[in-house]
């Protein structure tokens, strides 16, 4: 069993059966490994990837489903560190264990994708479904105001 | 016990839970010796704390396992600011597990800042003093003429300057420095201690590259899952291994026996514990064939009554026993019972509190390789040397066979002390003759704890008619056999205000417990301080007085020593004993940069106040909250002021680790792991509130410097949190949380 996916701006093929999660497509079969399994049934964000610009969580997302759309990933926002999102991450230091800061990323570059300059108030709205268990999110908050109101590049593998 | 100033502390954590403190030699002069077997044909050596290459490149080794402290980070500013090099010079690599040449390698009980502040800042001094000596031997001049700045050795005389890449090979063949001569800086010339450092992994983490024990990939490597019985220590009785044998990618379907001990008290790690472990070519595969296994469990194989046990339960025999004398006395003096009778006002609660999983973001997994007798391990593990020692006891082979890597880690709360993923990988690996990564499944991960222990407190207290606490009796209620209480289950001798009331006791009952239970970041403190704080909280209110004086006035109390011969027992050296006033100066500051004295409380909103003292820092906080009818609570703010001594090593970190310890408080008035018939009832994050972002304060975060030597944050600022929430509760709305979680009194975070 075979499916065609976009990822990244790469097209890719995957050897899972349709109903694999994307998840693990990208961790076992594509190496992709900046995506995290955290909670397999859709809840913690720790796996969330853009699917066409909307944050997704690829854990509860078959292969299948996705065949037409356009995929990215922590990898895809750059490899070099140079987001602005990234950027504001790292300066900032949000991470402490950083296992969820992949998801939380992806969430927050949806988020700037429809609300270049969000309030407070809107970014926890976005950022709900992202746990955190280290409780990093006082910087999160701080480190999506930084990166807000910049022009966002175009995502690239 | 004598404490030689030339020795360090250690604390080990002990294969069955809990920690031990032991006294290690400074590392140092191993340190250098293996630095200088290299032959110094590449720097100083190849696989210590630091090398120096010739182009001037400073890697040092971390040596601990990164959790989520910021060790990784930390520790090596420690070497690099002695070393007098730039940060930017420096490439942090992390270490394997090799505790005869970098000292204890672990992540708990916040010690690796004292345990490391003074040993690795003599290593990067040592570097620093190689330097200048092979500097001076090559211009002929005195080394007192040179000085060093930003990897560079100067002569200020005659202009000329080497870079530490141009000495790294003379200096690798000079005798090494004589410790007690070697000059550790003047804090007012640091320029990395002291200053806001990016985590260093930050480039790879926040790119997606591979760092966490989930992410290992080894050649050949098959994925394993492997199920336990829901009930503690059960067996397989039967299972469809055939069956799964035949599904897409499955390679082995095994019934392991394990070597489970049980007990009337069980360890932290009792062994490998017996299931049926499922191997194939990727993970997912094997997580779908799972879901077709059926297994018939002997649910009474660890205990005859382990199927018996229920939250419910416990907390019936625990009202009963609450009831009767304690147990077991751990302190006693002066008239309790006298003094109460005599009281002009006594007051009476009790207090409990839940079991509670660690719930890290990532879940346990280790990836071993077996083969010829050779074990080769990648692990998250918290403690990976107590860890090598139980797969060395369970495979039966020599710990001088396994190596093992030290992967980032998503996460441990503590509840990487324990290693129970790693022997099961090894186990399997050696079974099926393959590298093997094992990961659990968030279900395994909530539901195979080590669990933070429940717990119940039944108080009493007297005061007289100005208002004084005159006896305070506690007993609790815990689990264990007698006067065993099982891991983190324990309160000491001196639990606050032990010493410091004139009539006192403490004492604890034990009931029998088929779980594993073990301890979460601040053990025993963080349950200990909520029933503690909140009860004198209660007893400040129904004396008419603010909770902050009559805790001044305990903490300036002259203090009844413990017996002479229990002091032996309970206390390490001087700097690390409970100093009264370090916790009354943070209250004090806490207070000002809060506002206490001028709150106004009443009509939902308020604003309580706690403070702690544990894991060798003393923390105190105030919590502003509002409650709406629905008893739902916001917290508005938390301001929180720490003492951990004269100096905060990398500040971003220190500070990460003071609002991730509110976070977590927050989450511990909300969350519950209950047991019906042995059987865990919670198995994934929606049974489990953990604090999301719209419900987090603003945050303050402040220092009180002291003249003490810097000691961890990982612990010290979580336990205040969860006392100063439940009494601003209380300021808010006259109801006093005696039960948590909050949703058990009546309120929840909104």
């Amino acid at each position: 069993m075979s499916v065609k996916l976009k990822v990244n701006q790469k097209a890719v093929q995957v050897d899972a059966p349709g109903d694999t999660p994307l998840l693990w497509a990208l961790r076992e079969q594509l190496d992709l490994v900046g995506t995290k399994y955290g909670c397999g049934v859709g809840v913690c964000g720790a796996c969330t990837v853009l699917v066409d610009g909307h944050a997704v969580r690829s854990c509860i997302t078959p292969v299948a489903s996705v065949t037409g759309s356009s995929i990215t990933t922590v990898e895809g926002l750059s490899a070099d560190g140079s987001h602005p999102v990234q950027k504001a991450w790292d300066e900032l230091d949000v991470p402490q264990c950083g296992y969820c800061q992949s998801g939380q990323m992806m969430s927050a570059v949806a988020l700037l994708g429809r609300t270049p300059k969000p309030t407070d108030a809107e970014i926890d709205t976005a950022m709900n479904g992202n746990l955190c268990r280290c409780g990093t999110y006082p910087r999160i908050r701080e480190a999506i105001h930084r990166a807000s109101g910049q022009q966002m590049p175009a995502l690239r593998d | 016990m004598r404490i030689n100033r030339r020795h360090f502390l250690q604390l080990t954590a002990l294969v069955g839970g809990g920690m031990a403190l032991g006294l290690y030699e400074r590392p140092l002069a191993g340190v250098l010796a293996a630095a200088q077997g290299n032959g110094g044909t590449a720097g100083l050596s190849p696989r210590v704390f630091l090398r120096v290459m010739p182009d001037g490149k400073v890697v040092i080794e971390a040596k601990n396992p990164e959790i989520g402290q910021g060790v990784r980070t930390m520790l090596p500013m420690l070497i690099a600011e002695e070393l007098d090099v730039e940060w930017s010079q420096v490439q942090v690599q992390q270490a394997d597990l090799h505790e005869e040449w970098y000292g204890p390698q672990f992540a708990g009980g916040s010690m690796a800042t004292p345990i490391n502040w003074e040993p690795l800042r003599h290593v990067g001094a040592a570097g620093r003093q190689l330097m200048i000596s092979a500097a001076a031997k090559r211009w002929g001049v005195q080394e007192s003429e040179c000085s060093t700045h930003a990897g560079r050795v100067l002569h200020t005389a005659s202009g000329r300057s080497l870079g530490y890449g141009e000495l790294a090979d003379d200096a690798a063949k000079l005798p090494l420095p004589d410790q007690s001569t070697l000059k550790l800086k003047d804090p007012k010339d640091y320029h990395i201690i002291g200053t806001f450092t990016s985590g260093v992994d930050n480039p790879a983490l926040l790119t997606g590259k591979p760092l966490f024990g989930i992410d290992v990939k080894v050649p050949g490597m098959l994925h394993a899952v492997y199920q336990k019985c829901p009930v503690l220590g059960g067996k397989v009785k039967k299972a469809n291994t055939e069956a799964l044998q035949k599904m897409p990618g499955v390679k082995h379907v095994l019934v392991v026996e394990g070597t489970f001990r049980g007990g009337a008290v069980i360890d932290s790690d009792p062994g490998l514990e017996p299931g049926v472990a499922i191997v194939a070519e990727t993970w997912w595969q094997a997580q779908v064939a799972r879901k077709a296994l059926k297994v018939e469990w002997d649910t009474t194989a660890g205990s005859p009554t382990a199927d018996q046990q229920s939250s419910k339960g416990f907390d019936e025999k625990a009202g009963q026993l609450l009831k009767e004398p304690a147990g077991h006395t751990l302190r006693s003096y002066g008239d309790v019972d006298g003094a109460l009778k005599s009281a002009s006002k006594v007051v009476e609660a009790v207090y409990a509190y839940p079991f509670l999983t660690h719930a890290p973001m990532e879940a346990q997994n280790t990836t071993a390789s077996v083969s010829d007798g050779k074990v080769e391990i990648w692990t998250t593990s918290q403690t990976p040397g107590g860890g090598r020692r139980m797969v060395a006891k369970e495979l039966g082979i020599p710990e001088s066979a396994i190596t093992v890597h030290l992967t980032r880690t998503g996460g441990g709360f503590g509840r990487r002390l324990m290693n129970d993923y790693m022997v099961e990988a090894a186990w399997i690996s050696r079974e099926v003759k393959a590298p093997v990564k094992l990961l659990w499944s968030r279900e395994d991960d909530f539901t195979h704890d080590a669990y933070r222990p429940a717990g119940w407190h039944g108080f009493k207290a007297g005061l007289d008619a100005q208002g004084k606490i005159v006896a305070w009796r506690q007993h609790m209620i815990t689990f264990g056999e007698g006067a065993h209480a099982a891991s983190s289950a324990g309160v000491s001798a001196e639990e606050f205000p032990s010493g410091r009331v004139p009539n006192y006791f403490i004492g604890h009952t034990a009931m029998q417990l088929c779980l594993r239970t073990g301890p979460m970041r601040a053990p025993g403190a963080n349950a200990l301080a909520f029933v503690g704080q909140s009860f004198l909280d209660e007893v400040a209110a129904a004396a008419g007085r603010d909770p902050l004086d009559v805790q001044l006035e305990l903490l300036e109390a002259t203090p009844v020593p413990l017996p002479e011969s229990e002091q032996q027992a309970q206390r390490g050296p001087e700097e690390y004993r409970f100093h009264a006033e370090r916790l009354a100066g943070v209250l004090k500051q806490v207070a000002e940069e809060s506002g206490w004295r001028n709150r106004k409380s009443g009509s939902g909103r308020g604003m309580g106040i706690a403070a702690y003292s544990c894991h060798l820092g003393y923390s105190a906080q105030v919590a502003e909250v509002s409650v709406d009818a629905d008893g739902g609570v916001r917290v508005h703010r938390v301001w929180a002021v720490t003492d951990v001594g004269r100096q905060i090593i990398n500040p971003s970190g220190a500070r990460a680790q003071v609002e991730g310890a509110i976070v977590e408080g927050m989450s511990h008035t909300m969350l519950e792991v209950t047991l019906a018939d042995g059987h865990i009832m919670q198995s994934n994050f929606p049974q489990y509130p953990l604090t999301r972002i719209r419900q987090v304060p603003e945050i303050h975060v402040s220092w009180r410097i002291t003249p003490n030597s810097p000691t961890g944050l990982g612990e010290p600022a979580l336990p205040p949190a969860i006392p100063a929430i439940c009494n601003a509760i209380f300021a808010a709305t006259g109801k006093r949380v005696r039960t948590l979680p909050l949703p058990r009194s009546g309120f929840r975070l909104a």
